[in-house]
Protein backbone atom coordinates (compact mmCIF):
# COMPACT_ATOMS: atom_id res chain seq x y z
CA UNK A 1 0.00 0.00 0.00
CA UNK A 2 1.26 3.38 -0.77
CA UNK A 3 1.45 5.96 1.79
CA UNK A 4 1.95 9.85 1.43
CA UNK A 5 4.31 10.87 4.33
CA UNK A 6 2.89 14.64 5.45
CA UNK A 7 6.05 16.45 7.30
CA UNK A 8 5.76 20.29 8.43
CA UNK A 9 8.36 20.39 10.47
CA UNK A 10 12.06 21.89 9.97
CA UNK A 11 14.71 19.29 9.14
CA UNK A 12 17.23 21.91 10.83
CA UNK A 13 15.22 22.04 13.82
CA UNK A 14 13.39 18.84 14.80
CA UNK A 15 14.10 15.28 14.07
CA UNK A 16 10.85 14.25 12.34
CA UNK A 17 11.64 14.60 9.23
CA UNK A 18 14.91 12.24 9.54
CA UNK A 19 12.68 10.09 11.59
CA UNK A 20 9.75 10.47 8.48
CA UNK A 21 12.49 9.58 5.89
CA UNK A 22 13.89 6.62 7.63
CA UNK A 23 10.23 4.78 8.68
CA UNK A 24 8.88 5.51 4.32
CA UNK A 25 8.65 2.46 2.32
CA UNK A 26 10.04 2.27 -1.47
CA UNK A 27 7.52 3.89 -3.27
CA UNK A 28 5.87 5.97 -0.99
CA UNK A 29 5.44 9.88 -1.51
CA UNK A 30 6.74 12.57 0.95
CA UNK A 31 4.80 16.07 1.02
CA UNK A 32 6.52 18.98 2.71
CA UNK A 33 4.57 21.42 4.19
CA UNK A 34 4.96 24.49 6.71
CA UNK A 35 8.31 25.05 7.98
CA UNK A 36 9.05 21.41 6.50
CA UNK A 37 8.82 22.88 3.10
CA UNK A 38 12.90 24.85 4.15
CA UNK A 39 14.11 21.39 3.29
CA UNK A 40 13.55 21.52 -0.45
CA UNK A 41 16.50 23.53 -1.09
CA UNK A 42 19.76 22.16 -2.91
CA UNK A 43 22.69 22.37 -1.14
CA UNK A 44 21.95 22.45 2.85
CA UNK A 45 22.86 20.68 5.39
CA UNK A 46 19.81 18.05 5.20
CA UNK A 47 19.86 17.84 1.08
CA UNK A 48 21.91 14.67 1.05
CA UNK A 49 19.73 13.11 3.16
CA UNK A 50 16.59 13.87 1.23
CA UNK A 51 18.49 13.07 -2.13
CA UNK A 52 19.20 9.43 -1.22
CA UNK A 53 15.91 8.91 -0.29
CA UNK A 54 14.47 9.99 -3.36
CA UNK A 55 15.92 7.71 -4.76
CA UNK A 56 12.97 4.81 -4.13
CA UNK A 57 10.76 7.25 -3.10
CA UNK A 58 8.64 10.50 -4.34
CA UNK A 59 8.82 13.93 -2.79
CA UNK A 60 6.73 16.92 -2.99
CA UNK A 61 6.35 20.66 -1.71
CA UNK A 62 3.83 22.67 -0.82
CA UNK A 63 4.45 25.49 -3.72
CA UNK A 64 2.73 28.42 -0.96
CA UNK A 65 4.80 27.62 1.74
CA UNK A 66 7.75 27.39 -0.15
CA UNK A 67 7.55 30.56 -1.88
CA UNK A 68 6.69 32.41 1.42
CA UNK A 69 9.73 31.23 2.68
CA UNK A 70 11.46 33.04 0.12
CA UNK A 71 12.87 30.16 -1.54
CA UNK A 72 12.32 30.44 -5.25
CA UNK A 73 11.52 26.84 -7.18
CA UNK A 74 14.57 26.99 -9.05
CA UNK A 75 16.51 26.42 -5.71
CA UNK A 76 14.93 22.63 -5.15
CA UNK A 77 16.94 19.58 -5.34
CA UNK A 78 16.27 18.66 -8.73
CA UNK A 79 13.48 16.16 -9.01
CA UNK A 80 11.18 17.48 -6.41
CA UNK A 81 7.68 18.38 -6.76
CA UNK A 82 6.12 21.86 -6.38
CA UNK A 83 2.72 21.60 -5.82
CA UNK A 84 -0.66 23.61 -4.95
CA UNK A 85 -3.12 22.91 -2.47
CA UNK A 86 -5.19 21.08 -5.55
CA UNK A 87 -2.10 18.99 -6.03
CA UNK A 88 -1.99 18.30 -1.78
CA UNK A 89 -5.36 17.00 -2.63
CA UNK A 90 -4.47 15.42 -4.97
CA UNK A 91 -1.76 12.76 -3.80
CA UNK A 92 -3.74 12.52 -0.56
CA UNK A 93 -6.62 10.62 -2.93
CA UNK A 94 -3.73 9.06 -5.21
CA UNK A 95 -2.35 7.11 -1.91
CA UNK A 96 -4.03 4.52 -0.18
CA UNK A 97 -3.13 5.98 3.08
CA UNK A 98 -1.64 9.39 5.33
CA UNK A 99 0.86 9.30 7.60
CA UNK A 100 1.45 12.89 9.23
CA UNK A 101 4.77 13.14 11.08
CA UNK A 102 3.52 16.17 13.75
CA UNK B 1 -18.98 -2.61 11.85
CA UNK B 2 -15.93 -3.47 10.07
CA UNK B 3 -12.86 -3.70 12.04
CA UNK B 4 -9.73 -1.68 10.45
CA UNK B 5 -6.03 -1.90 11.37
CA UNK B 6 -5.54 1.24 13.25
CA UNK B 7 -2.03 2.23 14.51
CA UNK B 8 -1.05 4.92 16.75
CA UNK B 9 2.50 6.56 16.23
CA UNK B 10 3.85 8.19 19.59
CA UNK B 11 6.93 10.21 18.72
CA UNK B 12 7.52 12.61 21.96
CA UNK B 13 7.95 12.13 25.76
CA UNK B 14 5.00 12.72 28.04
CA UNK B 15 4.48 15.75 30.69
CA UNK B 16 6.16 18.27 28.67
CA UNK B 17 3.60 18.49 25.74
CA UNK B 18 -0.37 17.11 26.15
CA UNK B 19 0.40 14.38 22.82
CA UNK B 20 0.69 11.56 24.68
CA UNK B 21 -2.29 12.09 27.10
CA UNK B 22 -4.29 12.86 24.14
CA UNK B 23 -2.85 9.75 22.46
CA UNK B 24 -3.94 7.34 24.80
CA UNK B 25 -7.29 9.01 25.05
CA UNK B 26 -7.98 7.82 21.28
CA UNK B 27 -6.22 4.78 21.61
CA UNK B 28 -9.17 3.44 24.58
CA UNK B 29 -11.62 4.85 22.20
CA UNK B 30 -10.36 3.09 19.46
CA UNK B 31 -10.72 -0.07 21.31
CA UNK B 32 -14.01 0.67 22.70
CA UNK B 33 -14.75 0.58 18.76
CA UNK B 34 -13.48 -3.24 18.71
CA UNK B 35 -10.47 -2.16 15.83
CA UNK B 36 -7.36 -3.77 15.55
CA UNK B 37 -4.91 -1.53 17.75
CA UNK B 38 -1.31 -1.59 17.26
CA UNK B 39 1.14 1.65 18.79
CA UNK B 40 4.19 2.09 18.27
CA UNK B 41 6.74 4.22 19.96
CA UNK B 42 9.86 5.86 18.14
CA UNK B 43 11.60 9.08 18.96
CA UNK B 44 11.15 10.46 22.03
CA UNK B 45 7.98 8.46 22.29
CA UNK B 46 9.43 5.57 24.17
CA UNK B 47 9.91 7.96 27.05
CA UNK B 48 6.09 7.37 27.41
CA UNK B 49 6.79 3.52 28.74
CA UNK B 50 9.46 3.99 30.83
CA UNK B 51 9.14 2.23 34.33
CA UNK B 52 9.30 4.34 37.75
CA UNK B 53 7.96 7.52 36.45
CA UNK B 54 7.31 9.82 39.20
CA UNK B 55 5.44 13.10 38.82
CA UNK B 56 5.23 14.84 42.35
CA UNK B 57 7.86 16.94 41.58
CA UNK B 58 6.06 18.55 38.56
CA UNK B 59 2.61 18.79 39.84
CA UNK B 60 0.83 16.70 36.55
CA UNK B 61 -1.26 13.58 37.45
CA UNK B 62 1.39 10.11 36.17
CA UNK B 63 -0.45 8.76 33.87
CA UNK B 64 2.04 5.52 32.93
CA UNK B 65 -0.04 3.44 34.95
CA UNK B 66 -2.76 3.62 32.21
CA UNK B 67 -0.66 1.93 29.71
CA UNK B 68 -0.58 -1.34 31.84
CA UNK B 69 -4.19 -1.44 31.88
CA UNK B 70 -4.52 -1.62 27.94
CA UNK B 71 -4.08 -5.04 27.64
CA UNK B 72 -7.55 -5.33 29.84
CA UNK B 73 -8.72 -3.58 26.05
CA UNK B 74 -7.35 -6.35 24.12
CA UNK B 75 -4.20 -3.76 23.06
CA UNK B 76 -1.51 -6.22 23.24
CA UNK B 77 0.52 -5.06 19.83
CA UNK B 78 3.33 -2.34 21.64
CA UNK B 79 5.72 -1.23 19.08
CA UNK B 80 9.03 -0.24 20.55
CA UNK B 81 11.78 0.67 17.83
CA UNK B 82 15.12 -0.94 19.01
CA UNK B 83 17.35 2.35 17.57
CA UNK B 84 14.94 4.54 19.12
CA UNK B 85 15.92 3.54 22.77
CA UNK B 86 19.91 3.02 22.15
CA UNK B 87 19.97 6.51 20.85
CA UNK B 88 18.62 7.56 24.28
CA UNK B 89 20.95 5.37 25.96
CA UNK B 90 18.23 2.73 27.11
CA UNK B 91 17.42 -0.43 27.11
CA UNK B 92 13.85 -3.03 27.36
CA UNK B 93 14.66 -3.02 30.84
CA UNK B 94 14.53 0.58 31.31
CA UNK B 95 10.53 0.11 30.39
CA UNK B 96 7.68 -1.20 32.19
CA UNK B 97 6.45 -4.82 32.03
CA UNK B 98 3.47 -4.75 29.93
CA UNK B 99 1.05 -7.57 29.67
CA UNK B 100 -2.18 -9.29 28.36
CA UNK B 101 -4.24 -12.14 28.96
CA UNK B 102 -5.04 -14.61 26.13
CA UNK B 103 -8.31 -15.81 26.33
CA UNK B 104 -7.67 -18.48 23.66
CA UNK B 105 -4.61 -19.81 26.18
CA UNK B 106 -6.49 -20.25 29.68
CA UNK B 107 -5.70 -16.16 30.31
CA UNK B 108 -2.19 -16.43 30.14
CA UNK B 109 -0.05 -13.53 31.01
CA UNK B 110 2.01 -12.44 27.65
CA UNK B 111 4.18 -9.60 27.06
CA UNK B 112 2.86 -6.69 25.42
CA UNK B 113 5.86 -5.21 24.28
CA UNK B 114 7.44 -6.19 20.87
CA UNK B 115 10.95 -4.88 20.31
CA UNK B 116 11.36 -4.40 16.41
CA UNK B 117 14.39 -2.53 14.53
CA UNK B 118 14.14 0.40 12.13
CA UNK B 119 12.63 -1.51 9.24
CA UNK B 120 10.98 -4.24 10.89
CA UNK B 121 8.46 -0.94 12.25
CA UNK B 122 8.05 0.52 8.41
CA UNK B 123 7.12 -2.91 7.65
CA UNK B 124 4.22 -3.09 10.03
CA UNK B 125 3.62 0.82 9.72
CA UNK B 126 2.78 0.27 6.12
CA UNK B 127 0.55 -2.91 6.61
CA UNK B 128 -1.82 -0.51 8.30
CA UNK B 129 -5.28 1.34 7.38
CA UNK B 130 -5.42 4.27 9.39
CA UNK B 131 -2.35 5.91 11.08
CA UNK B 132 -2.83 8.59 13.52
CA UNK B 133 0.22 10.77 15.16
CA UNK B 134 0.94 12.01 18.16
Amino acid sequence: MAMLHIVNKSPFEKVAFESCLGHASAGDSIIMIEDAAVGAIDGSAFSETLKAAMADKSVYVLAGDLAARGISQDRMIDGITAVDYAGFVDLTADNDTTQSWL
Amino acid sequence: MSTKKFMFVNRKAPYGTVYALESLEVVLIAAAFDQDISLAFIDDGVYQITKGQDTTGIGQKNFSNAYKALGDYDISKLYVEKESLAERGLTQDDLMDLVWEDEDDDWAEKPSIIMVDRAEMTAVMAEQEVTLSF
